[in-house]
């Protein structure tokens, strides 16, 4: 029967994503064994981002300022705004390291059956950008679920009236892929985004 | 409860067996629980008593393909019922040679987790690429008499054994359906919102008909060459979507069904659902010497056109694929009359395809006797017979 404490150090482990009771159970003793190394320094920072961290008023990414450092960049291109649904996704983008404009991160997709309507993904708020800023182009980066790809003609058809340019990232043959090992949806996405060579 | 049957096939299946599963193992399955299982691509018999397993086993080999298995059973239903989460694994012998398919219950997120090789299974597509299962169960008894929903999911399961990519675009299909319609029961619906999904359902709905499509035609051409001793059957489709692909380009009705779609928001608002897609559609069978509708048949007959249209399916895949698809049949043999039932077991043996026959009587698989692998079951223990 474990003390009181530990009780609930488990139960607020299992409530995050990715963890059930086992491995919240596996975590919590591996920290109380190694308090000063796995524990203490884990609670500074779960303090310090929970103080400090915020979501960005323009784009909505994760950061300690407020616009954000990617928003607050003079280098980056602000009349290009990838659309982004997390902020993971953003992430990914950066690590690609060929993006040089700025984002706009939903925090999820459209989903009637989840009652995450255009309200709920900020979608005024980019229109609005969109107008204010200037934005030439729009890149929708969203994924290739059913979901994802309502969001995106969502977001194609309404910002369609401003006048500005909108695009999505390619689909189809990954880089190295052999198309005798592509999957008939793949390749049927590849098809429709062809585009002429040279 | 384990029993360990059959040795090791000495030599390793040729090509010819691509596509059965030589080996099975289960552990926490319904009432298994444990079962360790080595055999050949010959037919496997199973008999025994009610409740001795029988169904529970090709319950299990139908989980190593997408979707719910053979009885669309929830999760927790497939657990042991004295504790524990279920666990498969089975050797498949695919035309790249064997591959290993697990399936367990992950109490951590309550969803049933694939892997291949050991590696997690990205998509269901994947795992239907690998292998195909078609089956008739006693369940399905009458659906050609009954509603098209257990026509469409019986043309579905035949549609994915040749499309991998079939049960995904059916699943984004209804996803947009439902959303759509969660939707419109709003107070002010937003219409592009609306669009947005229509198209959704469109692309999805054009690439189901067209794989079904494609599936009847190659199918029919099958049928037409028949098999000795059974009715030959005929098949047609019957929907919109299928139907305006025969005189539409895919885009031409992709934008015709998002239109039609938008026609009936409001009728749709009121009544649920969708007036138009593909999940209205129905495959009807008929008894191909005069045009007789299957309903119109008596019960012996429809399930001989059942079968009729598995053999089909099974040297279509064989043709398409290169391997053949695990037949599930379940409490079959013992609905067919002698002359019926010699027909299927020589209709089986001949095409190589592995099957997986189960009844309660040994003796109506006489005929396969030192053809097939035949095993008693009882109470979830496996027996070698004979």
């Amino acid at each position: 029967m474990a003390a009181a404490e530990i009780d609930r150090l488990i139960r607020l482990l299992a409530r995050l994503p990715g963890l059930g009771p086992r491995s919240a159970q596996r975590a919590a003793l591996a920290m109380l064994r190694r308090p000063e190394v796995l524990m203490t320094p884990l609670a500074q920072a779960l303090l310090e981002c929970a103080s400090r961290i915020g979501r960005c008023r323009v784009c909505g990414n994760l950061d300690s300022r407020d616009p954000c450092t990617i928003c607050s960049d003079e280098g980056r291109d602000a009349a290009l705004v990838c659309v982004v649904e997390e902020v993971e996704d953003l992430w990914a983008m950066e690590r690609a390291s060929s993006f040089r404009g700025r984002y706009h991160v939903l925090g999820g997709t459209l989903s009637a059956l989840e009652e995450v309507g255009p309200d709920e993904l900020g979608i005024g708020r980019l229109l609005a950008r969109v107008a204010e800023d200037a934005v030439r182009e729009v890149i929708l980066g969203l994924g290739a679920t059913v979901e994802g790809q309502t969001t995106a003609h969502y977001l194609a058809e309404r910002l369609r009236p401003l006048g500005v340019t909108v695009t999505r990232l390619g689909q189809g043959v990954p880089i190295g892929g052999e198309l005798n090992y592509l999957d008939e949806g793949t390749l049927d996405a590849a098809l429709r985004a062809r585009r002429p060579v040279g | 409860m384990t029993a360990r049957l059959v040795p090791e096939p000495a030599t390793p299946v040729a090509g010819e067996a691509a596509g059965a599963v030589s080996r099975l193992e289960l552990a926490a399955f319904r009432n298994y629980r444990r079962l360790e299982l080595a055999v050949t691509a010959r037919p496997v018999v199973l008999f025994g008593p009610n409740g001795a397993g029988k169904t529970n086993l090709l319950e299990a080999l139908s989980l190593l393909t997408p979707g719910r298995g053979l009885r669309r059973a929830r999760l927790a239903e497939l657990d042991h019922r004295g504790g524990g989460r279920f666990r498969l694994r089975a050797r498949v012998e695919t035309v790249d040679g064997p591959r290993e398919v697990e399936s367990w219950h992950d109490p951590e997120n309550g969803r049933r987790v694939l892997a291949v090789d050991g590696a997690a299974c990205r998509s269901s597509a994947e795992l239907a690429r690998l292998c195909a299962m078609v089956w008739l169960t006693p369940a399905m008894d009458r659906i050609l008499v009954e509603g098209p929903a257990g026509r469409r999911r019986f043309l579905d399961r035949l549609t994915l054994a040749l499309y991998p990519d079939h049960a995904a675009r059916v699943t984004a299909f209804e996803r947009a359906m439902r959303e759509r319609a969660h939707l419109l029961r709003s107070r002010r619906p937003d219409p592009v919102w609306l669009d947005a999904l229509e198209r959704r359902m469109a692309q999805a709905a054009v690439a189901i008909a067209a794989a079904r499509r494609d599936l009847v035609a190659g199918l029919e051409a099958e049928l037409a060459r028949g098999v000795e001793g059974f009715p030959s059957a005929r098949l047609a489709l019957a929907g919109e979507v299928e139907e305006a692909l025969g005189r539409m380009s895919a885009l031409e009705v992709e934008q015709w069904l998002a239109g039609r779609l938008a026609e009936s928001r409001t009728a749709d608002a009121e009544g649920g659902g969708a007036a138009h897609g593909t999940h209205r559609s129905d495959l009807l069978v008929f008894l191909r010497a005069g045009e007789v509708p299957a309903a119109a048949c008596s019960t012996g007959q429809q399930k001989a056109l059942l079968l009729a249209v598995l053999l089909a399916e099974t040297r279509l895949r064989r043709a398409r694929a290169g391997d053949w698809p695990v037949l599930l049949l379940d409490e079959v043999a013992a609905h067919l009359d002698a002359e019926r039932r010699r027909a299927l077991f020589e209709a089986l043996v001949a095409m190589g395809a592995q099957c997986w026959l189960t009844g309660t009587d040994a003796e109506l698989f006489r005929p396969l006797f030192g053809r097939a692998a035949v095993f008693h079951l009882n109470e979830a223990t496996l027996r070698e017979h004979g």
